[in-house]
């Protein structure tokens, strides 16, 4: 039970991280970037008046403002699909990444709105400058609790460093929708997945829009 | 505690629960797990929730802190036993000076001054003593009530409720205040993750089984697990770079926006 309670807080934090290009920092520290967006993040949410009365709309347009270019969705949502990934069409894969995107943010949002300031501890990076591919460690502390570790899984790109995976003490995201992803187009293809991850999205849209 | 989950596991082979063809290899009793899975969802829905949701409205953050603060205190305790079992005696020593400092300077353990003096809340359990000591997890199993386990983890939570110091507590309302009181704080700081995992899954059952699985698996080794030999992740990582090349162009033009 102590353990859900952790990986839930953590669940709550994954969030925390990841936005704007962190300009005045060495652009080969991935976790600089990690530290500068979920501080300037943590600020903005705890700030806004309307977003802490529940303002849902607003904090996801700051999510796609802030966080959402520091994540690489199609890798994501192609890590997520497995070998699945592969048998489908281009637009296939845009429609997927969308929906997926969605989805992510609509979570996202809900985290964030969970946040109540929590100290961080931000992790120095154990990488090798040339590296590519690093994990940043962020750790939510917590009164009386495990501290929950927020992994994130990050690559360098032509764009900057991108997040293709977030793990919330020790449970990857990408991983954990492998699983349901893939019995979903077993069943009923790939358009059955993107049918089915956007109803889930047109329901939660209406279900947000009653209560807030 | 045993008994039970032997008796779960009988019932469950005479119900003809034996895995059959594209059932998840790790969930081969999956159509009794989720039978038993959506009564604890019931029970949730109907019981749980609406207590913790009054519980966290009624009671102030600050109060629901010393609540968690004193029943971790008291967990810390087999932690720290935990710990020794699995040969890690460092850790072990720091658990059991938190309980030291916390039952005492701490006021039975209501404050958590341990953390501020730098000695780590740390998550052990007999499940993942067992776990470290080479035992397999076994099949999934969903336990009445207190849902997402393994045969192993059964195991090992059947020996923590032995060894849990709230069972020696006398008289036996006090005891029973006790473990509701535990069970609310519990389910009061999972309101806001069930609600995120309403919202994220698309197969609650799954969803919750794989982070299970995950999550033991990554407390076994305190957070370092080895990779796995999974053929998927294989074939998943060799898709990631294609799709890395592939969406520069859509991402490029995001980052030029101005912050």
């Amino acid at each position: 039970m102590t353990k859900t309670r952790s990986l839930a807080s953590a669940l709550v934090l994954s969030v925390l991280a990841l936005a704007a290009p962190a300009r005045a920092q060495d652009p080969s520290a991935p976790d600089q970037l990690v530290k500068t967006v979920t501080l300037e993040v943590v600020e903005l949410i705890t700030k806004d008046k309307e977003i802490q009365a529940g303002n849902r709309a607003k904090l996801i347009q700051l999510i796609d403002a802030k966080v959402l270019p520091h994540f690489n969705f199609p890798a994501m949502t192609a890590l997520a699909l497995g070998q699945s990934w592969n048998k489908a069409t281009p637009e296939q894969k845009k429609r997927l990444t969308e929906e997926f995107r969605t989805l992510l943010v609509r979570t996202y949002a809900s985290a964030l709105a969970a946040y109540s300031e929590q100290k961080l501890d931000f992790r120095p990076l154990r990488a090798k400058p040339t590296d590519t591919d690093v994990t940043v460690q962020v750790r939510v502390m917590q009164p009386g609790a495990q501290p929950v570790p927020i992994d994130y899984s990050m690559e360098k790109t032509a764009g900057g460093w991108k997040v293709y995976d977030v793990m919330v003490g020790g449970v990857s995201l990408v991983a954990n929708y492998r699983t349901e992803f893939n019995n979903v187009v077993r069943e009923s293809g790939i358009d059955g997945l993107i049918k089915n991850l956007a109803s889930k999205n047109r329901a939660l849209q209406s279900s947000g829009l009653e209560k807030k | 505690m045993t008994r039970l989950l032997l008796t779960l596991a009988l019932a469950c082979a005479a119900a003809g629960c034996a895995s059959t063809a594209e059932r998840d290899p790790r969930d081969p009793w999956e159509p009794f797990n989720r039978s038993v899975y959506n009564f604890n969802d019931k029970l949730d829905q109907y019981v749980a929730t609406p207590v913790a949701t009054g519980y966290r409205k009624v009671i102030p953050g600050e109060i629901r802190d010393r609540v968690r603060n004193f029943f971790g205190n008291i967990g810390d305790v087999f932690i720290g036993v935990n710990n020794f079992l699995q040969g890690k005696f460092e850790d072990g020593v720091s658990d059991w000076a938190r309980v030291a400092f916390n039952t005492t300077i701490g006021l039975f353990g209501i404050h958590d001054i341990a953390t501020d003096m730098g000695y780590e809340k740390h998550d052990e359990d007999f499940g993942q003593t067992f776990g470290r000591w080479g035992m397999g997890s076994g099949p999934y199993l969903v336990l009445p009530v207190l849902g997402s386990s393994t045969v192993r983890d059964g195991i090992g939570k059947g020996v923590d409720f032995y060894t849990d110091p709230i069972n020696e507590t006398k008289p036996f309302e006090a005891r029973w205040g006790l473990v509701v009181l535990r069970l609310t704080q519990t389910r009061a700081d999972l309101l806001d993750a069930s609600r995120i995992l309403e919202e994220a899954a698309l197969d609650k059952y799954v969803f919750q089984r794989d982070a299970y699985l995950q999550r033991r698996r990554s407390l076994i080794y305190d957070g370092q697990p080895p990779r796995e030999k999974d053929p998927e992740d294989e074939g998943a990582d060799k898709d990631r770079k294609p799709a890395a090349a592939e969406k520069e162009g859509a991402e490029d033009d995001k980052d030029k926006k101005p912050r």
